[in-house]
Parts: structure tokens; sequence; C-alpha cells
């Protein structure tokens, strides 16, 4: 069984293909995985099934995200004012140690130093840099309050699914780590015993707890506002009951305008979970008196960003709206699960991002983990042309390498018998002759290779290749021709 | 097949790839000169007609950056100018001839996976399984999941051969269910992994492609 106990870190994670093959062998994470994402799947068609336009939604919702990234410094610049009036307080973070740091000196400013805890909303920008070590770190201990992150916290687990954190956990898992975790050893397997025991555990931290950690879905630069979309509840409560709320977001949360939720609000929560409308939608402008939190505090985060806005061809990953859809759609996803892409970042979303985070010096085994079928373009809301940025991501992959690896040489080799008709008729005959000691016959009398050596073994590892055709197509249409037909 | 419609066919000897395997892959500087020998093979052909949707699909979405990056003007124009003739195999028959019923016979159970690049980059759509529908003496049975990749994914089923395997084994699993004898597809590239699986688990499923069981007649069927 694979427990995650280890960081998702792309600088220390193994390489995709080889925690990919650990993920396959768990026959229960990937029963879990194909179950998740088939629902959700399954309500998403549905719920998108039903807007007419849900092409045109799409195409303004890119429009939308384009023209914010074409001008983030401006937006940034109008929320962090906006925001500063109705009484926030706005703090720039370069990196994720920056973040952090900000962060714990505000939670200590804040936090009673006899009893220093923290309640959280789901965020995956704070795992992304992983803020609750950071937090742990500096002794004050942290409560994950959405239920799928309380599973992963109680669970030592790390997310898998940035919508659906716990998705590769069942609910026989889940009763366990409770069991365990909250002391609860007669603790039922029913949703609502599962459901029961997380509430009488979270209120207590709720009433008690008077400091609060979020991220944000979106940022609006018009108003200075928050908002953040959830189906629990819990959110809102960490939103209004502490004194102190402090919300971590990427720089490339901000929308222009508050109409803007009206694109967006429809796009995200249909692709995420296949609701038309999020059970909780939370948006919150400042501080006011006798109101939510007296003391609140957005830290903006760069972490790459900018390295990946800088990029023509990349920086439409940073469109994202973190919904999911793409992880729950990908061939790749559904047999391996989040941990094996190494990041709190999976599936093909993933595969784009934490490379570009990581300016690709880790993680460059990433953008080869799909197979470009494009499932992921077709569902993203917002039109992310993932597998394009794959191919160019791979191409930078190929660049930094450089032309000395078996790889390479292959490439280059094969790249200059298709630019010349002599030397691919030569391969052709080649390749019949290379390939005569592999080649066994069948009971039909058909030639198969049932191994290949190297690179290619990979191939035979489940699959046999027929032996090229003694007549080659070429051929056969040449002494054709000859024979005037 | 194309013959027996009417049409005259000719095979330029100097062809090779589109460049699909090295641009996907990330050699992009190696697919590059496969452009301008694409157009000098095809430019003066009335259609070109290919019979794998990858490679129709590599042509239409990166032979005119491609072009551009080159830098070539009359190369641009060209590549421009070609591209709108250049059909994958079903399309040819269903779009630009507008046929759906093109004499074939075939008396045999058939399954057809539609594969991702003629589904998702070319919107293909029911085209190829209209084409099926119309052949003679053919059961076709339909997939589950028809449009999940197959895991073939060119360079994919070698780098991340465990993952690529997972997918075929559901995808063969599914070829299976149909109770078919052959499976078929617009794009050999899936078919050969698809093949390959089905003939390591000595299952006697074939797969073939679309183009062959179009070619069958019932003076010559196969």
């Amino acid at each position: 069984m694979s427990s995650f106990n280890i960081l998702l870190d792309p600088k220390t994670s193994p390489t995709f293909p080889i925690a990919a093959r650990a993920a396959l062998g768990d026959t229960q994470l990937r029963k879990n995985v194909r179950h998740a994402t088939e629902v959700i799947q399954n309500k998403r068609a549905r719920v998108v099934g039903e807007m007419p336009d849900w092409q045109q939604l799409r195409e303004t919702g890119k429009q939308i995200r384009q023209h914010t990234m074409a001008h983030l410094d401006f937006y940034l610049e109008e929320f962090e004012r906006n925001c500063t009036r109705a009484g926030g307080k706005v703090h720039w973070a370069r990196d994720g140690e920056e973040a952090k740091r900000i962060a714990t000196q505000l939670v200590k400013e804040h936090v009673s130093p006899d009893s220093p805890e923290v309640i959280k909303i789901k965020s995956m920008t704070t795992e992304e840099i992983h803020l609750n070590l950071a937090l742990e770190a500096a002794g004050i201990r942290v409560y994950e309050t959405d239920l799928a992150e309380l599973i992963i916290q109680l669970g030592h687990d790390q997310p898998s699914h940035i919508v659906v954190p716990a998705l590769h956990k069942n609910r026989q898992q889940i009763r366990e780590i409770f069991q365990r975790e909250m002391n609860l050893p007669a603790l039922g397997e029913k949703p609502q015993d599962l459901a029961d025991a997380a509430r009488r555990f979270l209120r207590e931290k709720f009433l008690r707890v008077d400091t609060a950690v979020s991220g944000a879905n979106f940022l609006i630069a018009e108003t200075g506002s928050v908002t953040i979309v959830e189906s629990e509840g819990n959110g809102r409560m960490c939103l209004t009951l502490p004194d102190t709320l402090i919300t971590i977001a990427g720089i490339d949360k901000v929308l222009p305008r508050f109409v803007d939720l009206e694109v967006m609000l429809q796009l995200l929560p249909r692709s995420a979970t296949g609701e038309r409308m999020n059970p909780y939608n939370s948006i919150w402008t400042g501080v006011r008196p006798g109101d939510g939190p007296r003391n609140f505090h957005v830290i903006l985060m760069d972490n790459a960003r900018t390295e990946v806005l800088a990029d023509a061809e990349g920086r439409q990953t940073l469109n994202c709206i973190r919904c999911g859809a793409c992880q729950n759609a990908c061939p790749v996803y559904r047999q391996t699960g989040g941990h094996a892409y190494g990041s709190v970042y999976a599936g093909p979303i993933g595969a784009i991002l934490t490379p570009q985070l990581q300016q690709l010096h880790h993680a460059q085994t990433l953008p080869y983990a799909s197979s470009l079928c494009g499932a992921c373009y077709e569902v993203c809301p917002v039109k992310i042309n993932i597998p394009e940025v794959l191919i160019h991501l791979r191409n930078k992959v190929v660049k930094q390498k450089g032309p000395l690896n078996p790889e390479a040489i292959a490439m280059k080799t094969m790249g200059a018998i298709f630019r010349s008709e002599r030397r691919f008729r030569a391969a052709q005959r080649l390749g019949r002759i290379a390939e005569t000691p592999l080649v066994r016959k069948d009971g039909s009398g058909e030639g198969w290779i049932g191994w290949l050596p190297g690179l290619l073994g990979g191939w035979t590892q489940v699959r046999d290749l027929r032996e090229m055709p003694k007549e080659t197509f070429r051929d056969w249409w040449e002494k054709r021709s000859s024979h005037g037909r | 097949m194309l013959e027996r419609l009417g049409h005259t066919v000719d095979f330029p000897a100097g062809q090779t790839c589109c460049g699909q395997m090295h641009w996907n892959t990330g050699y992009q500087a190696e697919a590059l000169p496969l452009v301008p020998r694409f157009v000098a093979q095809f430019r003066h052909a009335e259609a070109v007609v290919v019979p794998s949707s990858s490679c129709v699909a590599m042509m239409r979405d990166h032979y005119p950056i491609m072009a551009k990056e080159i830098g070539d003007a009359r190369l641009i124009a060209e590549v421009d100018q070609l591209l709108p003739r250049v059909y994958e195999f079903s399309e040819f028959l269903t779009r630009c001839l507008g046929l759906t019923d093109v004499g074939a016979y075939y008396p045999h159970r058939v399954t057809y996976h539609a594969s991702c690049h003629g589904l998702r980059n070319l919107g293909l759509a029911d085209g190829p399984l209209d084409l099926l529908r119309s052949v003679k003496g053919i059961n076709l049975i339909e997939i589950e999941n028809m449009d999940r990749c197959c895991g073939f994914g060119g360079t994919f089923a070698v780098k991340n051969a465990d993952v690529s395997s997972a997918m075929l084994a559901e995808k063969t699993t599914a070829v299976l269910n149909t109770g078919a004898e052959v499976c078929t597809a617009c794009d050999n590239s899936c078919l050969m992994g698809i093949q390959g699986a089905l003939h390591r688990q000595r299952t006697g499923v074939r797969t073939v492609h679309l183009a062959e069981i179009l070619a069958g007649s019932e003076e010559a069927p196969r």
C-alpha cells in the first residue's frame, strides 16, 4: 500500500515513470481513483451538457484570463489599492520561502503565545509551499478543516487531486484513519458516521481557534475582494469566526472586475464538482467592525509565476482556475492517481505547471507523462491547450539535455533517414535484416517479435511487434505500376 | 478502394514521415525539414489522402507554425494552399466526396476504436462509424469508452511503458468484451499497440485499418 509520508516536492520526488510504476501496483488506489474520477466526470458531463452556451463561456473565460495575464501588474496593484482601502493589509512574497516567513510572522503576532494554533481552509497554494510544515516548525499547531484535507492531515498523507485531495482513499480507509487518529474505535462506516465524527472534531476548533489561514479562488482587482468557493461550509466558518484571517494567493488568481465572477462561477463549479453552483460562495472585502475577522492580511505570492508569464507559449498555464477537470478526464491520471506526479499539482495541469514552477530544473519527466490524447484540453473551462504546452516543454527539456544521449542520437539518425528517400529505402531494407534474429513464427505462420532491446524494450513488455513485411507498400506499389496495374 | 471509386491514385516515392514523432517528443529542429519535403512531394495533388489521423493532425496543427519558424515566405504560402487539400482517409470519403456507402463488403464482427487525434484534433465524430455502418455484411459492435486513449501516444509507449501498458490493458479488455473478431481504427499507430497486445495474449482478434475493410468487396472479399 502506498502511504506517502514523504512530501510531494518536485525537487526530491522520484521521476514520473518510477513513481507511476509503484502506483500501478496499488490495486486499491487504482480502484478508488477510477471510481471517483468516473463519478465526477459523469456529473460534470451532465451539468455541462445542459448549458447551450458552454463553448462561448469557455471562450469568454479564456479571454478574461488571457487579458488579465497580459496586464497582471496593473490588476495586482489595483487589487492592492482596493484591498488596502477596505482595511486589508497586502504583503508581497517573491517565493514560497518569503510567503512562509510572512505567514509565520503574522500568525505569531496574532495568536496567543500559550497555545499557538490556526485553522485552515483547503488551499493548494499553501500545499505548494508546504506552509503547514513551516508553521509547525515555528511551534504553531495547524488544523485542516476541509474534510478531505483533514483526512490527508490525519492520515499523514499528501493531496492527490487539486479539488478532491483525498480522492485516492475510500470510505473504509477514511474510517480507519478517523478511528485511529480521533480515538474512536467504535466509529461506524456510514457516510453520516464519518461526517458526524469530523463535525465534532472540527466544531471545537472553530469555536476555540481565533486565527485562520486561507487560499483564494479569485482576487477581484476592482473591489479588492477575495473569493472562495467550497462545498462544506467549514471554509465559511474559518472566514467568519476568527479574529484574524491570513489569505495566501498566487499572483495568478486575480480577476479584473466583479462581473467576471459571472463567468468564472459558472465555469468553475460545473467543471470541478459537476455542480451548477457551489453550496458556499464566500466573497469578502477588507474588514468591517462587528462582522468577521478584525485583522485581514493577503499575501500575494509569485513563486516563479513571473517566469511562467515570461514564456509566450507556456504562459497560458497561468490561466488555470484549478477545477481539476483535466485530472478527472486524463487516462494517465486514471491509472496512477496524483502522487506519482511528485507534486501537489497532479494530472495534466500538474504536468505543465510543476516543471514550469521549477523552471525546468526539476520534474523533467512530467511533460512526457501524457499520451497527448487531448482529453484535458477538451474539458478545460478556460481552454488551456495542455497538449501544445506539453510539446513546448518537451522541446525545452530536449534542448536542456543536449545532443549527447542515446535518445537524441537515435532521433537525429531518424531525422537524417526521413530527409532522404534513398536513406529511407535503405533503412527499410536494413531493418528487415536487423530484426531477423528476433522474429519468431506464430501458429499461423506470421512472424512476430516478442522482445526488443534497450529503450524499445518498453514496447515488448506487454506487446508483440509484427515483423516488417517482406514486401513494403512501396515495393508493392512500384511492382504494380511497372506492370501497368 | 479509391480506384474502385474512380479516382487516380499516385504515391510520390519521395515521401517519408510527417515529423510527428520528432515534434511531439520535443525534437522540433529535426521535424522542421520534413515540412518543405512534404510540400515538394504533394504540391501538385488535387487531394492528399492520409491513412493516419494523427499525421493529419500533426500537419494541420503544426505545419503552419513550423513554416513560420522556418521563415520562408514561399513555404508559408504553399503550406497554406496545400493544407486544405490534405484529408484523413475517412474524412476524404465523408466530407470531401460526401460518401458513406463506398460499396464495400466485409462479412465479419468488427468494433471501432476512435483514435484521439482523429476524434479531438480533426473532429471526425461519427464519420468513420457511418462508413462502417454502410458496409454490407458487417456486424458492427460498439466498444465501451470508444473515445478513451489506447495508451500508444508515440514515444509515450516506451518512455512510460508501465502506464501505457495499463491503459492498453483497459482498451484490449474493452475490445474483447465486444466479442469482435476485428478491431479497426483510422490510425495504424493505435492499431499497432492494440494488435501487439491482442497477439501477445493470443486472443486471435486482429486489427485492420478502416481502409482494408472498405477495400473489401463481394467480388474480392477479405
